[in-house]
C-alpha cells in the first residue's frame, strides 16, 4: 500500500559560521554574507521519510517556503531520493511568524493529503521548534515531536520520542506529523548519478529569471513568456520540473498570511556587545595561580 | 483590533512530572509575580494532572494569588492533545493577557499547539520578561504595558525584543535557568480552583507504552559551581583533569558544544545556546575558545575563569580572570593551590 509522506524543509543561513562581517552596524544580520544551508534536522526528517518508502513503499514529497533561491535545498533533497519538490513563493508571505508560516505550510501540505509528515525539531536560524507543532495543530494531525525512532504499522506509528531526560515510547493513529531529531538517524549520501541528474532541476521562477539573462534587456516580452514555456514543458518532460505554488495556488487567506497575519513584532534587535570589562591577568606560574586561588577563597566564591 | 484584555491575569503553566513539581514554574513565578506586581493583575497557575491538587500550595507559596487545578487519571500522562485541550479551554475562558510556559521539552510541545489553536503569536526561549511600550513604527500607535519578550536568535549572534501588539493573548516560552525561583513563604494565601476537563474526539487518541527517565548524572543548573571543557581539552581522557578539579571544588562538568560533538563527553553536560543555561558562582572555561552560541549560556556566571592558550580567544572577553597558558599545566597548579596547606580550613 505505501504511505504518502511530507517533508518540510527551510534553507537557512549557516549561523555556525557568522564572523563579523555577517553582522551589520546596527546589530542586524546580513544574511548574504552567511552561506545558506538545507537545515540540520530537516536533514534527518527527509531521512525518516526516505526509510518509511523504503520498508513500505509510498512517495516522499518535499515542501519548502522561501525565496526561489530555496530550489539549492529542493535539488538537493531529489539528489537524495525525493519524488517530488515543491517551492511555496510568494511576495504576500514574506515577514511571515511561526503563526503565519504554519498556516501557509498547513494549506500547501494539506492539498497533498499526506499519511504522515516529517518536519526537523527547529531550524538553526531561529531555534524556537514551533512551526511543527503548530502545522500539526492546524492539520488536525497527532502531533509526535522529538521522533528518535519510528515504527509503522497499518494506521499506527509506534514512535520513541527524546523527552530530555529521558525516553517515551506511544503509539499514535495516522495521520501524524513527527519533529525528527538529529540524533534519529544520518542522512543517505546523494547517488552520483542522481547529483548529475537533479542539479539541472529548476522552478518556473528560476526559469524566467535565466531566460531573460539569456535574452538580454532588448526581447520582448512576448519573446521571453515563450522561450520560458518552452524551457518549462522541456523540463517538466525529463521529470525535472520543481512545482511551484503561490498563496492562490493553496487557497490561503490573505489576512492569515505575512505580516498581515502574524501577530508578533520584532520591537528591537541588539548585536550581541562582549562586556570586555574588568579583567585580571594571572600568569600561569604556580606563584601566581596560588594566589588566584587564595582570593577565591577569602572572597567565598570557593571553599 | 480585537479585545486584548490588558486588565486580564497573568498565567503559568505549572509542569510536572508523575505528581513532581518542576523546578522552572517556580523560578517563572518569580518572575510572574514582579510582572503581575507591575501591572497590578492577579497571577495564575494552571495544573494539570493525575493526583496533582497538593502541589497548589507550593506554587501558592511561591507568589501564585490563584491555581486552576486540573486533576483527572486520564491527565496522567502529558499527551499534547489533551494538555493542550485544558489549557486552551482555560484560557478560552479566562482571557488572561499574559501566558508563560517553560521552554523544556514538554513546553515547547504545548505552547505552540496551544498557541496555534489560540491563533495567538508565540515568542520561544525567552532570557528575559519585562513590561514597556511599543510603538507601532507604521501608524506610530503606542500602546503601553506590553510584555517585552526578549531572547537570543540567530545562534544567540542577536538579542531580540518580540511584543504581541494585535493579538491576545502574548505567549511566551522561557529558557529553564535564567530566572531564579525565589524562597517560599509559607504565609501566603491564594485560592484553588478545580477545573473540569472538557475532552473532544481525538484528545485522547495516544498511547503511551512506556517511558523510561534517566536519572540525570549531571545538575549543571543547581551548581554552584561548574568546570567546563571545550575543544582544547582534547579527548575523553582529557575531561578526567576537568572532572577532577570540579570534584575539587565541589562542582559540576560541563563542556562547549565542540567537546560534545567531538565525543569527549555527553550531550547533558552541555552549556550555551543548544544547551543549559547556567548562571554559577564560578566558571571555570577549559580550553573554550568561548563561540557566542556558548557565552549565551553562561554569561551571567558571577565569576568567570578563563583558560586558554590563545590569548585572542573571545572566552577571555566575559572572564574576570584571565589565565593565558595550556590548561594541561594550569589545572594542576589549581588542583595544588587547593590543597596545599596554606589554604586548609584549621582544624578544630
Amino acid at each position: 500500500m505505501g504511505y504518502t509522506s511530507v517533508v518540510c524543509v527551510k534553507q537557512v543561513p549557516d549561523t555556525k559560521r557568522i564572523t563579523g562581517n555577517a553582522m551589520r552596524e546596527d546589530g542586524t544580520v546580513n544574511r548574504a554574507a552567511l552561506p545558506a544551508i538545507f537545515n540540520p534536522e530537516d536533514r534527518n526528517a527527509l531521512e525518516a521519510a526516505l526509510r518509511v518508502r523504503d520498508e513500505h513503499g509510498g512517495t516522499v514529497t518535499v515542501v519548502t517556503m522561501g525565496l526561489p533561491s530555496a530550489c539549492d535545498v529542493l535539488r538537493e533533497a531529489l539528489e537524495r531520493g525525493a519524488d517530488r519538490c515543491i517551492l511555496v513563493t510568494d511576495r504576500r508571505a514574506a515577514a511571515s511568524d511561526t503563526l503565519a508560516t504554519s498556516y501557509i505550510l498547513s494549506c500547501a501540505v494539506g492539498k497533498l493529503k499526506p499519511d504522515l509528515v516529517f518536519c526537523g525539531r527547529q531550524a538553526i536560524d531561529g531555534d524556537t521548534a514551533q512551526v511543527g507543532p503548530q502545522l500539526a495543530e492546524k492539520l488536525g494531525f497527532t502531533l509526535m515531536t522529538y521522533m528518535e525512532e519510528l515504527a509503522l504499522e497499518g494506521r499506527e506509528a509506534r514512535v520513541t520520542r527524546n523527552i530530555g531526560n529521558g525516553r517515551e515510547t506511544a503509539l499514535a493513529r495516522l495521520p501524524a506529523l513527527f519533529t525528527v531529531m538529529e540524533s534519529a538517524n544520518e542522512m543517505r549520501p546523494a547517488a552520483m548519478r542522481k547529483i548529475m541528474k537533479f542539479k539541472k532541476a529548476r522552478a518556473p521562477m528560476e526559469i524566467a529569471n535565466s531566460v531573460k539573462t539569456a535574452l538580454g534587456v532588448s526581447a520582448t516580452p512576448e519573446a521571453l513568456a515563450a522561450e520560458t514555456s518552452r524551457r518549462t514543458e522541456e523540463l517538466a518532460a525529463r521529470g525535472l520540473l520543481i512545482d511551484q505554488w503561490n498563496l492562490d495556488d493553496i487557497g490561503a487567506r490573505l489576512e492569515w498570511c505575512g505580516g498581515a497575519g502574524s501577530p508578533t513584532r520584532v520591537n528591537r534587535v541588539q548585536s550581541v556587545v562582549l562586556a570586555g570589562g574588568d579583567y585580571r591577568e594571572f600568569e600561569p606560574t604556580q606563584a601566581s595561580i596560588g594566589q588566584l586561588v587564595a582570593e577565591l577563597v577569602q572572597d567565598h566564591t570557593i571553599g | 483590533m480585537e479585545d486584548l484584555n490588558r486588565k486580564g491575569e497573568i498565567l503559568i503553566f505549572a509542569e510536572q512530572d508523575n505528581g513532581v513539581l518542576s523546578e522552572v514554574p517556580l523560578e517563572l513565578l518569580s518572575k510572574g509575580r514582579e510582572l503581575a506586581d507591575t501591572l497590578k493583575v492577579p497571577l495564575a497557575c494552571v495544573l494539570v494532572g493525575d493526583k496533582v491538587g497538593g502541589l497548589a500550595r507550593k506554587l501558592i507559596q511561591h507568589g501564585a494569588d490563584t491555581v486552576y487545578v486540573a486533576d483527572d487519571p486520564r491527565l496522567k500522562d502529558y499527551q499534547t492533545a489533551s494538555y493542550a485541550r485544558v489549557v486552551g479551554d482555560l484560557i478560552t475562558e479566562r482571557r488572561p493577557q499574559i501566558c508563560i510556559f517553560g521552554a523544556t521539552p514538554m513546553g515547547r510541545d504545548l505552547a505552540p499547539t496551544v498557541a496555534s489553536a489560540q491563533r495567538c503569536g508565540l515568542t520561544a526561549d525567552c532570557t528575559d520578561l519585562q513590561i514597556g511600550n511599543y510603538t507601532d513604527p507604521a501608524t506610530k500607535e503606542e500602546q503601553t504595558s506590553l510584555l517585552l519578550q526578549i531572547r537570543p536568535a540567530f545562534g544567540g549572534n542577536i538579542i531580540a525584543t518580540i511584543v504581541n501588539p494585535r493579538m491576545h493573548p502574548q505567549m511566551t516560552t522561557v529558557r529553564e535557568g535564567v530566572m531564579h525561583a525565589g524562597p517560599p513563604n509559607p504565609a501566603r494565601r491564594g485560592q484553588v480552583v478545580p477545573v473540569e476537563p472538557r475532552f473532544q474526539p481525538g484528545d485522547l487518541a495516544l498511547k503511551v507504552l512506556e517511558r523510561t527517565m534517566r536519572a540525570p548524572t549531571c545538575n549543571l543548573r543547581g551548581a554552584s559551581v561548574i568546570v567546563a571543557g571545550g575543544a582544547g581539552v582534547g579527548s575523553r581522557e582529557g575531561f578526567e583533569l576537568i572532572r577532577e578539579l570540579a570534584d575539587e571544588l565541589g562542582g559540576e562538568v560541563g563542556a562547549s558544544r565542540a567537546a560534545v560533538d567531538a565525543g569527549y563527553i555527553s550531550q547533558e553536560h552541555q552549556v550555551g545556546q543548544t544547551g543549559a543555561t547556567v548562571r554559577p558562582r564560578l566558571y571555570i572555561a577549559c580550553g573554550i575558545s568561548g563561540a557566542i552560541q556558548h557565552r549565551a549560556g553562561m554569561d551571567q556566571s558571577s565569576k568567570i575563569i578563563a583558560i586558554n592558550r590563545d590569548p585572542d580567544a573571545p572566552i577571555f572577553q566575559v572572564a574576570h580572570y584571565r589565565i593565558v597558558g595550556d590548561l594541561h599545566e594550569v589545572i594542576p597548579e589549581i588542583l595544588r593551590a587547593l590543597r596545599g596547606p596554606a589554604l586548609r580550613e584549621p582544624e578544630s
